[in-house]
């Protein structure tokens, strides 16, 4: 009897059009028409009637609970990240609501296409202070890219064509949906159409001849040429159109935090991360570049500096989908209007290069200072406790660059980015434009809910780590082998290291003092285990990579060391400090 | 900083004026007026927004404006690339002050009565935002009641018409 409801059930499913079914049903039935199969979230009373829809789906579209709104935001942030769809998450009216703010706010910043789905009162109590009411379309506004609250159960099919249409198109981005308890509950005829356009609205633009013409010209004549590699990469799958770029032209790449992985780090092109906290090489020789050439980034003020000194003898080339990006931060010579993979694709036909020995040679002498004054020290340490550099060095090193890396917010994170060696697309999950705290561990379970066999990595520090460890949960109740190491400091490093650098060594509220996180896992009831010592690390890390659980490693580092390079907030890149 | 006038092309749709004085709000623009409408195309608004905007800045307002979800077009201009003017309304208390002299002014400052009470008058002028004041000073002698003003309204002096651009977007 239950089995033939079940098959019954799955075959309905399929239909796109059925008379007289519940808001709800038709919310259930428009993810499954959109190619949903996981999503993240949390319940509460004003979604109850969409939970109740899902419970005969449970095969079809798997539900991971989480243990705060946020961690289930960061859960599907990275789940659309890796796998490429759209995330979709789950919450409840008010507070359900109003903790889905960080992460839609990190997901617009950061490009992430999500559909949010938030329940709300009645439609009849809107705008009277009802239980749990918040105005979150109202609230969200400033970090969707777009959102709407759906009063009709006949309108919702056609919203949530028009939300997976918006999230995923163009440059991609969170959309929130808002949905009276009415809504959920009436029935309406349901008909599931796609959205294939809306008028106002262009998301991909067409190439333009005479901005490529440009662009190859400026290529072709180019004798110090850099290519900055930023997300768009990523989000438009053009890896393999920049490997044939670069190697036609033999322009050197360096890549934006969140460009990492786009580009294969033991490239002999490859010339090191951008930014802040970037590598010294491409810092410094974007302030000697005759010709910079911007693929999917947007000159965040991490990567330019002081914008007054930025490249200022270069001719730029800025290719991007969103044209409100062009001449934002940097004024550029040729903006160029288009997807990256387009983009590289059209300029693969007419660009063409030769090595420049003495221009690589410059990457490679900058290479060489950086590694003596910082590498070294860090990556290779030798005093006494553990750097959080050899730690990433010798994880990078067992994984072979292939792991998943979703990082958290900090020194560990920076360290992340330098010394990971990224070999294949997509692998590193970082909160790049909003620099979230607690992103890491939600993240990882949302990468590893994406990619069931990847090995998938969290790095925290101690302080971010405490800001979503609730998750631990959910790793625990679906069986992931999410492995979580956590960098303890015993300080908020990276606000210590400005109060070192900046504010004369006065340390104002940086200094934590930490449970014990190995309980803490344990009573979770996750592997746990903490390593201090520089003899037990490789073994420790192997353990924890060899484990099919899930495993938590706590290796306490060095208090008081500063990740360097560093280009100081307002200095040139070129300015970029070695010690 | 100089005065700008923005047109902005929308859908009809609600919580977009939202959208788009965001735009303005979180870069510290204030608006100095605001005028939404119908525009030729039927169900697609018409925003005339004035503000004082970085020379620097202008473009990327504007390209942030059309990047909103409903908003087809928008556009910047310079008070020499438009026509425009803006509407006032002055209610005046009907009194024996008044005589021959208000017909002889709203006469010659191209103004007209709109309707005349027992109480009170009404007086309409279309003009630049200087004319409507100082024909606002000139009218205080005799109390004004309440002036009322609309934002300004401005066409473009520019080729292509709006309607070209949304048979572009639609195709
Ligand atoms: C939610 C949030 N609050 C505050 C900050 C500011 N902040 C940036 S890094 C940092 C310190 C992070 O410390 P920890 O997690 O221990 O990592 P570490 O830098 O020591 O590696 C802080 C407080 C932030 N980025 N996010």
């Amino acid at each position: 009897m239950e089995t033939a409801t079940k098959t019954e059930n799955i075959e309905r499913m399929k239909y796109t059009t059925e008379k007289n079914i519940s808001g709800a049903e038709i919310m259930v039935r428009s993810l499954i028409q959109e190619g949903v199969d996981n999503m993240f979230g949390y319940i509460g009373g004003a979604i109850m009637p969409v939970y109740d829809a899902l419970y005969d789906y449970q095969d079809e579209l798997k539900h991971f609970m989480s243990r705060h709104e946020q961690g289930a935001m960061h859960s599907a942030q990275a789940y659309a990240r890796i796998s490429k769809k759209v995330g979709v998450c789950f919450t409840t009216s008010g507070p359900g609501a109003t903790n889905v703010i960080t992460g839609l706010a990190d997901a617009y910043l950061d490009s992430t296409p999500l559909v949010v789905i938030t329940g709300q009162v009645g439609s009849g109590l809107l705008g009277t202070d009802a239980f749990q009411e918040t105005n979150i379309v109202g609230v969200s506004m400033p970090v969707t890219k777009w959102n709407y609250q759906i009063t009709r159960a006949d309108e919702i099919a056609e919203i949530m064509a028009k939300a997976f249409y918006i999230a995923r198109s163009g440059r991609p981005g969170p959309v929130l949906i808002d949905i009276t308890k009415n809504a959920q509950i009436l029935k309406a005829d349901y008909h599931y159409k796609k959205c294939e356009g809306i008028r106002s609205y262009q998301p991909m633009p067409k190439l333009n001849k005479t901005e490529i013409e440009a662009a190859a010209a400026l290529i072709n004549s180019a004798k110090k040429p850099l290519l900055l590699a930023g997300q768009g990469i990523l989000l438009s799958g053009a890896e393999d159109e920049l490997l044939e770029f670069v190697e036609k032209t033999q322009v050197p790449v360096a890549c934006t935090l969140l460009g990492l992985s786009a580009f294969p780090t033991n490239h002999p092109l490859y010339v090191g991360m951008l930014g802040m906290h970037g590598n010294y090489a491409p810092n410094m020789n974007t302030n000697e570049c005759d010709v910079l050439i911007a693929v999917g980034m947007r000159f965040d003020d991490r990567v330019t500096g002081d914008t007054s000194k930025y490249a200022r003898q270069a001719k730029i080339i800025h290719i991007d989908i969103d044209r409100s990006e062009h001449n934002k931060n940097i004024v550029v010579d040729v903006p160029v209007l288009a997807d990256a993979k387009d983009a590289l694709k059209a300029l693969n036909k007419v660009v063409s290069g030769e090595y420049r020995t003495a221009w690589m040679k410059s990457f490679k002498d900058y290479y060489q200072i950086e590694f003596d004054k910082v590498i070294k020290k860090q990556a290779y340490a030798k005093s006494d406790q553990i750097n959080m550099a050899e730690v990433i060095r010798i994880l990078s090193e067992q994984t072979k660059g292939e792991a998943v890396l979703c990082t958290d917010v900090g020194q560990h994170q920076m360290t992340s980015a330098r010394y990971y060696g990224f070999k294949r697309p997509n692998t590193q999950i970082t909160s790049g434009g909003l620099g979230t705290m607690g992103f890491g561990l939600p993240a990882a379970i949302g990468a590893q809910v994406g990619d069931r066999n990847a090995t998938v990595v969290s790095v925290s520090g101690d302080g971010g780590f405490q800001m979503t460890l609730q998750e631990l949960a959910v790793i625990k109740q679906y069986h992931l082998p999410v492995k979580a190491i956590l960098l303890n400091n015993s300080f908020l490093g990276m606000v210590r290291q400005w109060q070192d650098l900046f504010f004369d060594q006065r340390f104002s509220n940086t200094q934590l003092e930490n449970p014990d996180f190995v309980k803490i896992v344990e009573g979770y009831g996750i592997q746990a285990k903490r390593v201090s010592s520089r003899d037990d690390l490789e073994t420790a890390i192997q353990e924890m990579l060899d484990s099919p659980e899930a495993y938590f490693l706590e290796v306490v580092v060095e208090t008081e060391s500063n990740v360097l390079p560093m280009i100081a907030p307002g200095a040139a890149v070129s300015d970029m400090r070695l010690e | 900083m100089k005065e700008y006038t923005i047109t902005i092309f929308s859908e009809n749709d609600i919580g977009l004026l939202n959208e788009v004085t965001i735009v303005f709000s979180r870069r510290k623009i204030n608006i100095e007026s605001l005028t939404v409408s119908e525009s030729e195309v039927k169900g697609v608004s018409r925003y005339t927004i004035v503000a004082f905007v970085a020379d620097n800045r202008i473009e990327n307002v504007v390209r942030q404006l059309e990047k909103i979800i409903g908003v087809f077009k928008a556009l910047y201009f310079e008070a020499d690339q438009i026509v425009h003017q803006e509407v006032a309304l002055f209610k005046i208390a009907n009194s024996t002050k008044l005589n021959g002299n208000l017909e002889n002014l709203v006469r010659t400052r191209n103004a007209k009565i709109l309707s005349v009470n027992p109480d009170f008058l009404v007086i309409e002028k279309v003009g630049y935002k200087a004319d409507n004041q100082e024909l606002f000073n000139e009218l205080e002698q005799y109390g004004v009641l309440q002036f009322a003003r609309s934002g300004r309204v401005a066409v473009s002096c520019q080729k292509r018409e709006f309607t070209s651009y949304l048979k572009e977007l639609t195709n």
